[in-house]
């Protein structure tokens, strides 16, 4: 019996050793040959990062790049847990997150790839065009609740919002609506898309995007700084020269320990390569 | 040699089958277990963030805030120390960040080294200042008073009524309006799904030709293989402009139309369940009674229900099951505001989509993170309820039968 025993897994621990030495040598191989590169978090910046991977992997065969999204505070967690090599981010990075990194004693570079324009979007067939910071502060913590009350039609105003895992949240809550909370009845979707989607069927719908994301079915309001003074229509020129106020930096960033390994990606986006992608997705270059 | 050898093959397949049902178990109860402990933490934790701390002037006579007075005044809804009990004096908002507002940068020196120093005198000559800082710039001679903050309770996580996890200062953990979102949308699609499905099983497995039934089964048990996410996406782009111009609403993703798309997605289990059941009856039976003179529809309500009513029951409970716990296809329709729906027709937030929506950003350990996993305890607490159930009403039915 134990003879029967023996012959039976005699052979198969040979097999199993085998194979598995064979797929480790595999892997090792491959390793050294190319690079691969993860960048996750904000959905801001993930279709620049996808388009700019595409382009950097068609003209270097050595580099391999993951884009993954989820929003900026899921890209910055999987940095701290290491789990990402860059982290996206539509919005520059929280003191308790800063703790979080020194506590690690990691320390974390941030790079500017380009600029983002928030654009706050309606209903194509709402009169209203243009809002001021406070207008838009009090409809977003629930204190303005009609059209009528800012020259619209009577209306409800039904406001969307990212989930609170998104940059343009933050960025939106720290900027627009000076630190407040959002109004409970906000409604929530989990993508920018979604937001296009619902603005461009709901009639009193108000909501804000990144500038990229702009299509024909909403209409981008102006808006404005100083009290109603002076209305700016956002567009990639007037990000560019300063004059539309919500307009943010969009950010990749790395552990410094892990600067070689990243160092292609880096450089493709900062080069004139890559900020032509920049515009051609609808973002503003940096210079 | 022979008999020893099928010997060992039985031994092997008795020890294979034993270890996949012990391993089974095992991850079940480990889930489970990860899950409470996990859940349990939200309850030994402040709702401030760690590591920071919250002061007034020492001569401030408010002692306590609750999180929701701390969360109005930083939304400057309470704007004088009077409405907390206090004196009358405005209050001042800090937030580390502001430091700037009041000290140049070379006051605080390269490393914010005078950090600590800064804030303790503008503490000191600020009486209304209510101040929100890392524990790292408290000085050793703090000349403010740190505000007590109580830990979260179970009873004011489960009857809050707000949901901001990650507001600043204090987070706000109140999951009643996610509970309610929950039940009500499975509520909603039971209602829709029940009488459908059933209609449906009693047409396939009694009306039905032969022919007819061996084409809309296959059809039915189609539905159960789209993935949820599609479901979504038809709910999104179909059925919430659909309820939005039905209803005449200024927005259509409401709880209705959840439930619309989880009926939808419950319906094969529905139908398939009791459907089966009902072809458990006994031949015998039924025509007995077609014997003694029963119409066709007498026969279905008075002899196949009753008969296979532990069946259906068991069906629908499944059905329902699937309702709480999904997660995409709810996500993407219902809106997500977190309130306490007033009718079917206003927007609701689901534990499972709360759960899917937050978990991503949510550092590892933190207090959101815990609190997403007590919100995991919660719906396993429901469909555990809702299994017992099944358990209780079928065992019931099956002893009054024999």
């Amino acid at each position: 019996m134990n003879r029967t025993k023996l012959f039976l897994i005699l052979p198969l621990i040979g097999m199993l050793s085998c194979g598995k030495a064979k797929t480790e040598n595999k892997e090792t191989e491959s390793n050294a040959a190319k690079v691969s590169v993860t960048i996750k978090g904000s959905d801001t910046v993930l279709p620049l990062a996808q388009k700019e991977a595409e382009e950097l992997m068609k003209t270097n065969k050595d580099v391999s790049v993951t884009v993954v999204g989820g929003g900026t505070g899921v890209g910055l967690t999987a940095l701290i847990d290491g789990t990402t090599d860059i982290a996206m981010a539509s919005r520059d990075i929280k003191t308790e997150e800063k703790l979080k990194f020194s506590e690690l004693k990691k320390e974390i570079e941030e790079v500017i790839i380009a600029y983002d324009a928030l654009t706050v979007i309606v209903n194509p067939a709402n009169k209203v065009s243009k809002l001021t910071r406070e207008q838009l502060e009090k409809i977003f913590t629930g204190e303005i609740k009609n059209w009528k009350e800012v020259g619209g039609a009577d209306e409800k105003i039904v406001a969307y919002s990212r989930e609170s895992s998104s940059g343009t949240y933050e960025f939106f809550k720290d900027e627009v609506m000076d630190k407040k909370n959002y109004a409970t009845d906000v409604l929530s979707l989990a993508a920018t898309g979604a937001i296009v989607q619902a603005v461009g069927q709901t009639k009193g719908a108000i909501g804000y995007i990144g500038l990229a994301y702009e299509t024909k079915e909403v209409k981008q309001l102006a808006v404005s700084y100083d009290q109603g003074k002076t209305f700016v229509e956002p567009s990639i020129a007037s990000a560019k020269d300063k004059s539309y106020p919500i307009s943010r930096p969009l950010f990749y960033m790395y552990d410094k320990t892990n600067a070689a390994k990243v160092k292609t990606v880096i450089d493709y986006a900062l080069s004139p390569e890559g900020q032509k992608r920049v515009s051609e997705i609808g973002y503003i270059p940096l210079n | 040699m022979k008999t020893n050898l099928k010997q060992i093959k039985e031994k092997v397949i008795e020890s294979i089958l034993m270890l996949s049902s012990a391993a089974t178990s095992i991850t079940v109860i480990l889930i489970v277990f990860f899950l409470f402990i996990e859940g349990a933490g939200v309850f030994s934790k402040k709702p401030i963030e760690d590591g920071f701390l919250l002061a007034v002037a020492a001569d401030n006579p408010v002692k306590k805030l609750e999180p929701s007075q701390i969360k109005d005044i930083f939304d400057q809804k309470i704007k004088n120390w009077k409405e907390v009990g206090g004196k009358d004096e405005a209050i001042v908002l800090f937030r580390t960040s502001d430091i700037s507002q009041y000290y140049t940068d070379e006051e605080l020196g390269e490393n914010f080294e005078y950090f600590p120093a800064k804030i303790n005198e503008l503490i000191a000559k600020t009486p209304g200042i209510v101040a929100f800082f890392s524990d790292k710039y408290k000085a050793k001679d703090f000349k403010g008073r740190e505000l007590d903050i109580d830990r979260i309770k179970v009873f004011e996580f489960l009857s809050g009524e707000e949901w901001f996890p990650t507001a600043q200062p204090i987070a706000q953990m109140g999951v009643k309006p996610l509970i309610y979102g929950t039940l009500w949308v499975s509520f909603g699609a039971i209602l829709l799904a029940l009488p459908i499905g059933l209609a449906a099983a009693i047409y396939l497995s009694e009306i039905a030709k032969k022919r007819t039934r061996s084409l809309l089964k296959p059809l039915i048990e189609l539905l159960a293989g789209i993935p949820s996410v599609v479901y979504g996406f038809f709910g999104l782009v179909v059925i919430v402009p659909l309820i939005q111009s039905l209803f005449n609403l200024p927005v259509g993703e409401t709880a209705l139309a959840g439930s619309v798309v989880l009926a939808i997605m419950a319906l094969p289990t529905i139908i398939t369940i009791s459907e089966d059941a009902m072809r458990n009856t006994p031949r015998a039976m039924k025509e007995a009674s077609l014997a003694l003179g029963a119409s066709q529809w007498q026969t279905i309500y008075k002899v196949v229900i009753p008969y296979s009513a532990s069946g259906i029951t068991a069906g629908a409970i499944l059905g329902i099951g699937r309702a709480i716990g999904e997660t995409m296809a709810v996500l993407m329709v219902t809106g997500n505001a977190a309130v306490i729906p007033k009718s079917f027709l206003a927007p609701v937030r689901t534990i499972p989509a709360t759960i899917a929506a937050e978990l991503g950003e949510a550092p590892n350990g933190g207090l959101h993170y815990e609190a997403l996993f007590a919100l995991g305890c919660i719906l396993f607490l429901i469909t555990f309820g809702i299994n017992m159930l099944v358990e209780m009403v079928t065992n019931k039915q099956s002893h009054k039968k024999h």
